[in-house]
């Protein structure tokens, strides 16, 4: 009976447990819990480690920003040099231009990334199930799981301007063959609308579980009420969802500066760097290609402030306007 | 109108056609890319070279697939990527569970922070270089561990974990276990992962396909050739246009310029081939495990 007595007198699940635990100083708490839970604090050692290792520690590392960076003595003995890799940074004329590109390429992406799954889920939503809303589903779904490599060699097949199919139709309807990768003006909308081509199904089936979960009471009611399908979708559906796309924008947003780097750096090419350098691209330039590893990581923290920054203004303004956001 | 009660009124019905106008279109546009590049890697190269085919093989051939499966480098990309998926799921599955498990624990002192301290990451990364430095330091440059560690958990992945045991495993069961006097990895091992496939599938999943499609750390962390998984070997033959080691003859005659063209689209197939044959299979779960995490993230 030794197990009975050690277990805590914890209430079920569902009673408010936080007022019984609060009348028990945290220490009797935390000592009842290694108690019954050893072994389950042993079994985190390992995963926790991995956190500090390849999380915790890197930001640690972030102090070089500040420094000049000496292989020989490492991270904490090089020598401080305060801001000025930042005011080499913010001096430098190319800072502009990675800010200007990084901003325009990620807000393009999060804008016209964030609407169309909302716009394919309702449609999908709104006939009956059959092949053709599976085959629709599946098709849609399928670019999701091809690599970013893959995904950035079919666009450069498909935009060849000897004899990509996208120049074949171009030249259909008139347009003379150009080397669209080539061309700096062009790198955003490649950039994305493959971006959307690859995960607009994925996205979808998040709105479409939001769909899922709306009452169909409110439905038959509107109908009897005489309102159309499209006066349907706009008074009961978009509502619906409305609180899954806050989350996905303020997420969209979140990632907005984080996401940049693998397809970026794949679609580059000395003709469209004028607009494809960024500042993931550029961090991996200075820091491994040219080993000067305290201003990368200067950039990079840069980019780090800003997307968090940006993440909690996001998350504010959501919970003001509309009442939901990723925590409160 | 002179429509019955079950009919939809005219206007409902117009609209409805318009969506399915409008779905077809989208599925044409998603599937033409697809079509193109298959239809491509079974053509003859000249015909691809001469842009001859559109959605339909033109002479219809096998040689690219051929000059493709007989790549060393291609080979070689296949063997490391199948290791890294495996044993980076092992690795990536059995550490998530083991961070998720306690924090799904109602009375697992500490949850609320170590949780913070998780998200925390996802807010706010320590960025390339200096996570560089922490792999060089623990001298797994270059070593097969710099694909399997440093991107080993994710936070994601650990909340869509904690919310399906902490929402399908129901305290009783805990409970019961307790009084017959199993230990808490006996309750895990015994109880708790045989409740858990779907949860352990989507995992799984997840972490192959990471695994299968990344390329960053590869580019980032290793220099050895024969460490390289696929998609770095894609990369140098697709986007560099530099084929090497068995392909290195590529460059003799005219045929085989035209090739080394078609070779890239059957490149594209034959990597993408593995993830797109299991796709329909486990799309289900994917959606279930997106689902989860959607429910609380």
């Amino acid at each position: 009976m030794a197990i009975t007595t050690t277990h805590p007198p914890v209430a079920p699940a569902s009673a408010p447990a936080p007022q019984m635990a609060r009348r028990k100083s945290r220490w009797t708490e935390a000592k009842r819990a290694w108690r019954l839970h050893w072994q389950l604090y042993l079994l985190i050692i390992v995963p926790l480690a991995y956190f500090v290792i390849f999380k915790y520690i890197p930001m640690a590392f972030n102090v070089i920003a500040f420094k000049e960076y000496s292989p020989v003595l490492g991270p904490w003995a090089s020598e401080w040099v305060g801001l000025r890799n930042f005011e080499l940074l913010f001096t430098n004329p190319v800072f502009g231009t990675l800010l200007k590109n990084t901003f325009i390429l990620a807000f393009y992406l999060v804008l016209a990334s964030f609407p169309i799954p909302i716009l394919l889920a309702i449609a999908l939503n709104e006939i009956r199930n059959g092949w053709f809303k599976r085959t629709v589903q599946m098709v849609t779904y399928a670019p999701y799981f091809i690599s970013t490599v893959v995904v950035v060699s079919m666009t450069i097949l498909l935009l060849s301007p000897e004899v990509g199919l996208v120049t074949k139709g171009l030249d259909a309807i008139g347009v003379p063959a150009m080397n669209l990768l080539g061309e700096p003006d062009f790198f955003r909308h490649i950039y994305v609308w493959s971006d959307i081509w690859q995960t607009m199904g994925y996205s979808a089936v998040i709105y479409l579980a939001a769909l899922a979960g709306i009452d169909p009471a409110l439905h038959e009611a509107a109908k009897i009420d005489g309102a159309s399908r499209l006066q349907r979708i706009r008074n009961v559906d978009i509502p619906g969802i409305m609180p899954t796309a806050v989350i996905m924008l303020i997420l969209g947003v979140g990632n907005m500066m984080a996401i940049g780097f693998e397809k970026a750096f794949l679609l580059q090419n000395n003709l469209n760097l004028a607009q494809s350098e960024i500042i993931p691209t550029y961090v991996y330039k200075t820091g491994l290609i040219n080993a000067d590893f305290s201003m990368a990581t200067a950039v990079g923290l840069f980019n780090s402030v800003v997307n968090l920054c940006l993440l909690l203004a996001v998350n504010f303004i959501a919970k003001r306007v509309t009442g939901n956001g990723l925590w409160r | 109108m002179s429509t019955t009660k079950i009919r939809e009124p005219f206007r409902d019905r117009m609209s409805l056609i318009v969506i399915k106008l409008m779905l077809a279109v989208v599925l044409v546009l998603v599937l033409m890319p697809l079509v193109y590049i298959v239809a491509n890697s079974f053509s003859s190269p000249p015909a691809v070279n001469a842009g001859r085919v559109s959605f339909w093989p033109v002479e219809f051939s096998l040689e690219a697939y051929r000059a493709a499966l007989s790549n060393s480098e291609v080979l070689t990309g296949y063997y490391n990527s199948l290791i890294y998926a495996i044993a980076g799921t092992a690795i990536s599955v059995s550490l998530t569970v083991a961070i998720a498990y306690p924090l799904s624990r109602k009375t697992f002192f500490g949850r609320n922070v170590i949780m913070t301290v998780l998200i925390f990451t996802m807010l706010f990364s320590g960025g390339l270089i200096p996570t560089y430095m922490v792999v060089n330091n623990l001298g797994l440059l270059d070593t097969r561990w710099a694909m399997l560690l440093p991107g080993a958990i994710g936070v994601w992945q650990v909340i869509i974990a904690r919310t399906f045991f902490a929402n399908s495993i129901p305290d009783e069961l805990y409970e019961a276990a307790m009084l017959d006097g199993a230990s808490e990895l006996r309750v895990l091992r015994s109880v708790v992962l045989p409740l858990s496939k779907p949860l352990l599938a989507v995992l799984a999943l997840m972490y192959t396909v990471y695994q299968w499609n990344s390329y960053f750390d590869a580019l980032v962390y290793l220099k050895d050739p024969d460490l390289f998984p696929l998609q770095i070997v894609l990369r140098n033959i697709l986007i560099l246009n530099t084929p090497r080691g068995g392909a290195g003859d590529l460059a003799q005659s005219m045929h085989q310029i035209q090739l080394a063209n078609v070779l890239r689209y059957a490149l594209i197939v034959i990597s993408s081939l593995p993830v797109l044959i299991i796709y329909p299979f486990v799309a289900r779960y994917f959606t279930k495990g997106v689902m989860v995490g959607a429910v609380k993230g």
